[in-house]
């Protein structure tokens, strides 16, 4: 009995138990359709992800407070030591540095009032993150120094506020309720779902250390953003900043009270974040592949007994042991197989459905269905039909004909 | 001695001294006592017995189903009572031709595909539905070739199961009761069917039965009696 046969007879076996092998394979193809997906969908916030931390710039240093958490006297990062950071001969890789702080504030004007993003910045920060403006201007010197109420919108904050994208120089609104003057709004980046760089607002850093974000330290920042020179200065950069605020904290190497990140950092440890999201997610999906496999062995076992005859009367043919194992074999193989093939369709629908209703609310996930999960998504449910159906298979290989003609 | 005995005899089937002996629990039952059989080419015999006599197991040995405990088996001069499974297999498909009392067809196949299933398992190059054809013509049968099983009267079930039977050549017909599930008119036409077969095609024939009206049509009945042969 050669294999095209043993799997015309499989095919003509399933085809003649319709509903149940439908069913049996339904676990097959929730199993691989949410590997599928979930793979894809991962895939999918990885490269946003990535893209999101790609746009940073690639000459760009982010110095934050906190390091080494045996330091004993840990020392915040000040106005001060980002004046430092500024010193040619001590940092000559470094063109620009912007200390800023973060937090969240509610702005109303004209009774309309939205949740946003703070920044407080220094008038660097404007050419350091590229920041374009569709009409006014940017903080200025003059804004730091008089601790001016001012502020530079968002596109999206305007848009809450006055319904428009335009002409709100001028304007006034209320953050934490104390009255700001519009000077500027930022041109539009579009959402990109995790920072929406579009729901902002930004104010001189100085006026916010009076006013809005007070921190237990005077003159203290949240992170300092540096340029450096050029991508290949960044390392070097690195090393200059590290050199400059030990020196200003009084901390011994290994022991600093500060941490340097670049853009390949980012990418790292998004990188290891997304990777074991995406092997929970994957580790989900595959337990249930194993379930839809035990489903496999169990029709399979029921289908060997009901079938005990036809297999005594096969072997009084002169079916050998192996001929039996092939023809239940091929019958498992291709249950799961089916089932991986449909899997692979039902998941690439739920991916394109995450992908819509992701579009659909602004979140920029588009899930990407690589050939090596479809090639794994196929192999792993042929491996699962082959390894639930050799205990069923060889069951039914090695019953007795006698026994077998002989059961009712 | 006894060797060129059987070679002047030309036997299909030598049996000496067959014991067969299960082990149920802790009880041991001997169902087969040292039987000794003979059955010659072309012949036509029927093989008696009431229930529990060991007629059963000795048709399963002798259709190579199972293994003798002790004693030598022949079957058209090889040695079969040594075998392993798969040689028995290959013995059943290439000697011996099947014939059941409740049929034993596929239900889902034609009866065409329910005769090519031995010539499967020959695993031979060959135009296996033109032999198939061939056999369900000789049985009268070749109007229904793609009639399944539930398609076809009772007495037509069992033609296919002859047509089955005949596909390979074997050496010897084994029947079970061959008209145990059919009415006599039925019952009738497959007894001459066997009968034709002996007569014009030199088909040996091996009818296993516990009506006598059927065993008195062969030309030989072998009583079983307490796992031996029965003296008349």
């Amino acid at each position: 009995m050669n294999y095209l046969n043993s799997f015309v007879v499989a095919l003509e076996s399933l085809a003649a138990n319709k509903l149940r092998s439908a069913l049996t394979v339904l676990g097959i193809v929730i199993g691989v359709a949410a590997v599928i997906a979930m793979l894809a969908v991962g895939r999918g916030a990885q490269s946003t992800i990535t893209g999101t931390i790609e746009g940073i710039g690639t000459n760009l240093l982010f110095v934050i407070s906190g390091g080494n958490s045996d330091v004993t006297n840990p020392k915040p990062l000040t106005l001060a030591d980002s004046q430092a950071l500024r010193d040619s001969f001590a940092a000559p890789s470094v063109i620009g540095v912007a200390p800023m702080m973060q937090g969240s504030a509610t702005v109303t004007a004209q009774g309309e009032s939205t949740s946003t993003m703070l920044e407080a910045v220094t008038p660097d920060y404007g050419w350091v993150r590229n920041l374009e403006l569709t009409e006014g201007e940017f903080i200025s010197e003059a804004h730091i120094l008089a601790r001016s109420a001012v502020v530079v919108l968002g596109p999206d904050v305007a848009e809450e506020l006055f319904g428009r994208t335009d002409g709100v120089v001028g304007e006034t609104v209320r953050i934490e309720g104390q009255p700001f003057r519009v000077i500027g709004l930022l041109v539009s980046r579009g959402g990109s779902g995790f920072t929406n760089e579009d729901n902002r607002v930004i104010v001189p850093l100085t006026t916010a250390q009076a006013r809005l974000l007070r921190r237990s330290t005077p003159n203290r920042v949240d992170m300092i953003i540096v340029q450096a020179a050029s991508s290949e200065a960044v390392p070097q950069a690195s090393e200059e900043i590290a050199a400059i605020l030990r020196a200003r904290h009084r901390t011994g190497i290994g022991a600093d009270d500060f941490t340097v990140l670049n853009q390949q950092d980012f990418l790292d440890t998004a990188a290891a974040v997304t990777g074991v999201l995406t092997i929970f997610l994957g580790g989900v999906a595959a337990i249930s592949l194993l379930v839809g496999g035990i489903g496999i062995m169990n029709i399979m076992l029921v289908s060997v007994i009901e079938r005990t005859r036809e297999i005594g009367l096969r072997k009084a043919l002169g079916a050998r042991k192996r001929d039996i194992m092939i023809q239940f074999l091929a019958e498992s193989s291709m249950l799961s197989l089916l089932g991986g093939v449909l899997g692979i369709i039902l998941g690439w629908l739920i991916s394109a459905a995450v992908g819509a209703v992701a579009a659909a609310s602004n979140a920029d996930i588009t899930p990407v269905i690589g050939v090596d999960s479809v090639l794994l998504a196929t192999l792993f449910s042929m491996a699962v039909g082959l390894f639930f159906g050799l205990y069923p298979a060889n069951r039914a290989a090695s019953l007795e004909p006698v026994e077998a003609l002989r059961y009712e | 001695m006894e060797a060129s005995i059987s070679a002047k005899k030309d036997l299909v089937i030598e049996a000496r001294n067959l014991t067969k002996v299960y082990t149920m629990g802790d009880v041991e039952v001997h169902a087969l006592r040292g039987l000794s059989l003979q059955i010659e080419r072309g012949e036509i015999m029927s093989i008696m017995g009431p229930s529990g006599s060991g007629k059963s197991t000795l048709m399963n040995t002798l259709g190579c189903l199972d293994r003798p405990t002790s004693g030598e088996y022949y079957l058209d001069g090889e040695s079969v009572a040594e075998m392993n499974d798969d040689q028995l297999a290959d013995v059943r498909n290439r000697k011996v031709g099947f014939i059941f009392q409740t049929f034993n067809l596929l239900k889902r196949a034609s009866a065409l595909a329910n005769v090519e299933l031995p010539l499967r398992y020959a695993n031979r190059n060959e135009d296996r539905t033109q032999i198939a054809r061939q056999a369900l013509e000789s049985v009268g049968l070749g109007e229904r070739l793609h009639h399944k099983p539930n398609e076809l009267s009772g007495g037509q079930q069992q033609r296919v199961a002859i047509a089955r039977a005949l596909v390979n050549n074997p050496a010897f017909i084994m029947a079970d009761e061959p008209t145990g599930n059919l009415d006599s008119k039925s019952g009738d036409e497959i007894m001459k069917m066997l009968l034709a077969l002996n007569k014009e095609r030199g088909v040996t024939v091996i009818i296993v039965t516990h009506d006598p009206e059927i065993a008195k049509r062969t030309e030989r009945v072998v009583t079983i009696r307490d796992g031996q042969v029965a003296d008349k």
